[in-house]
């Protein structure tokens, strides 16, 4: 036994399976705690419709509902808001709402909403997530000299107009999102769901 | 003396130690020898500077952040509904919590301007140059880590500013291709910032990330120990040795002689600590933002949102760029890029003592640019500073990519043979 010979070969083969083996069953055993890390089953069933009265919302103004816990706004804009809106869309990066992910289809259109001065839109930025200010002054502002209305995001600057289409040169890549949302009746949005037809 | 001698064996206090210490050495035979390698024969350059108290500063935050945090921990509550009630009932109804708290949040930032400083004299006096590249690149990790710790921590007080600077730092990680809204996801283990992400980073904050931190310093000071310390000089010590003892002859031993010296830094920078802790805490907004004692709102984002001050450098590199993608690879590669100082550094002299004035301005214009870059981070970002930012951040990026070009360039002064303080 002594003198013979050490099969280095088999030593190292040996050595190689036992630390494939041993590796496989540490990235399966780690599955579990990296899976916890995902929504777990309450967080996701939490995120129901929400219906919205909008007969007291009066012109101009802005309604902040919480939807899964994001903000979501509704903005009955004036005749002269919408009126403003195609004269931007040289000064945008996506003014006619290409980019799919932003709006359902049926909000595809010049002033992204289902009903013209209605507008329901997620209330974060497509940058980072914070949730701008609404600024809807058709005023000069001190990052806009030429400003139609619309919003501007606190944490690093971006801008989107009053349909939520986001301006050039701001590290927003995209527009605003428009949550599903369908009317119930003339006064009554409920968000989280498509009109009746649409997919 | 002679009486002292004499009577030594005789005092029942000494002979007590001491027969405790053999009763130990018998024992664990193998500690004497750790303890001199690392204390009263661990042999430091005697020409140490102001510059040099840094190190063990840190270390002494350090401890101050474990032992006010363990306290801390008693009584907050990490979820989403109690969380700020809890800090203000620290802060109020807890018997002296209001000090330790402070003394945590305080010691945030104090943690971050001893780091700072600390990697400022590695950059003037090559500390990071060969044979000295692993105690750099461990000490990067530990800056890493730490920027995870703090933000993390500044999230569990569950304010405005928590709330949404989570949000922000979350999203950071949505500019990944193809997985970053995923990997959002699971960060925050919810459709938005929630409990279920508050709960995950304070179990990160509390015991995952502090063992990776004190598992790094012993790293860093093992790497240090292995090859031994820089000095403002930038000489080898090791060169030239005592004939007999074999001990540098510029070299004293860290203990007694450098923790003393520690000692009274530790002394005076408490001193200052302490000011801020009694008179100014908030410091006028930097330390503990003033958003921040408004109870986290999902809805509304404050009007003027930053981060604490020591991140805002990175944050206006990240503002100052009109895309997201690239704004982010500009805020990380910022932080990664300094890994890479002891290969970029191609100086033939260590110490900018003995470097030509190029060097001193660049990097003098290094220091104005982060400052500055730190202050615009702050303000709310009008066109002019988005333009300012711009350009420090391009001077940030080429004192860096061009150091293996400037670094060479110059006369160099010639550098002694030992320290210039010897006797």
């Amino acid at each position: 036994m002594a003198n013979q010979e050490v099969n280095t070969g088999r030593r190292r083969f040996l050595t190689a399976t036992t630390a494939v083996v041993g590796g496989a069953g540490a990235v399966v055993a780690a599955v579990p705690f990296i899976k916890s890390w995902q929504p777990s089953a309450r967080a996701q069933v939490a995120g129901a419709p929400v219906t919205e009265d909008i007969s007291k919302l009066e012109v101009g103004q802005r309604l902040i509902v919480s939807w899964r816990g994001q903000p979501v706004w509704i903005i009955r804009r004036t005749p002269e808001m919408l009126a403003a809106l195609p004269s931007l869309d040289e000064r945008l990066r996506d003014p006619k709402s290409d980019n799919p992910d932003q709006q359902p289809e049926y909000a595809k259109n010049a002033h992204r909403s289902i009903k013209p001065e209605i507008s329901v839109l997620v209330g974060t930025c497509t940058h980072l997530g914070c949730s701008p200010r609404f600024v809807p002054e058709l005023l000069p502002q001190p990052f806009d000299a030429d400003w139609k209305g619309g919003f501007y995001c606190p944490c690093h600057n971006s801008r989107f107009d009053l349909a939520g289409r986001v301006f050039q040169g701001v590290p927003a890549p995209t527009n605003l999102k428009v949550p599903p949302y369908r009317f119930i009746d003339d006064n009554r949005i409920e968000i989280g769901v498509n009109p009746e037809g649409a997919a | 003396m002679a009486q002292i001698e004499k009577s030594a064996p005789n005092d029942p206090a000494t002979g007590l130690i001491a027969g405790l210490r053999n009763w130990f050495t018998d024992r664990a035979p193998g500690f004497d020898p750790v303890y001199r390698k690392h204390m009263t024969e661990y042999y430091a350059p005697k020409n140490f500077n102001l510059w040099y108290y840094f190190g063990s500063l840190a270390l002494l935050v350090l401890v101050n952040q474990i032992v006010t945090g363990i306290f801390l921990t008693m009584h907050y509550k990490p979820s989403a509904t109690e969380a700020f009630t809890s800090v203000e009932y620290i802060m109020r109804d807890v018997d002296w919590g209001w000090l330790i708290r402070l003394m945590h949040s305080t010691g945030a930032s104090l943690f971050f301007v001893v780091v700072y400083l600390h990697m400022f004299r590695g950059l003037i006096y090559g500390s990071y140059q060969k044979p000295r590249e692993l105690v750099w690149v461990l000490g990067m990790l530990i800056f890493l880590t730490l920027m995870a710790e703090a933000f993390m921590g500044y999230v569990l007080p569950w304010g405005q500013m928590s709330y949404w600077g989570a949000q922000v730092i979350i999203n950071l990680f949505g500019a990944i291709p193809f997985v970053g809204e995923d990997l959002t996801e699971w960060i925050r283990g919810d459709y938005l910032v929630s409990d279920a992400t508050l709960g995950r980073f304070f179990a990160l904050h509390v015991i995952a990330l502090p063992l990776v931190i004190l598992l790094l310093v012993v790293l860093h000071l093992g790497a240090l120990h292995e090859v031994g310390s820089n000095n403002p000089d930038g000489v080898d010590i090791k060169k030239v040795k005592d004939p007999v003892t074999k001990i540098p002859l510029d070299g004293i031993a860290f203990h007694p002689y450098y923790t003393v010296k520690d000692l009274f830094g530790t002394a005076f920078f408490l001193l200052i600590a302490a000011f801020i802790l009694f008179f100014e805490p908030t410091f006028g907004g930097l330390f503990l933002e003033h958003d921040n004692f408004n109870a986290a709102n999902p809805l509304v984002t404050p009007e003027h949102i930053k981060p604490v001050w020591y991140f805002t450098p990175y944050y206006a590199m990240l503002r100052a760029v009109p895309d997201k993608l690239f704004g982010v690879m500009i805020m990380g590669g910022a932080v990664l890029i300094l890994f890479l100082l002891p290969w970029i550094d191609r100086s033939p002299v260590k110490s900018l003592r003995y470097r030509p004035l190029l060097h001193t301005l660049l990097i003098a214009l290094f220091v104005v640019a982060f400052a500055v870059l730190g202050w615009l981070g702050m303000q709310a970002g009008s066109t002019t500073q988005t333009w300012v930012a711009r350009v420090l951040t391009i001077y940030y990026f080429g004192f860096f990519l061009l150091m293996p070009f400037w670094s060479q360039m110059g006369t160099f002064k010639p550098v002694p043979q030992r320290v210039t303080t010897h006797d």
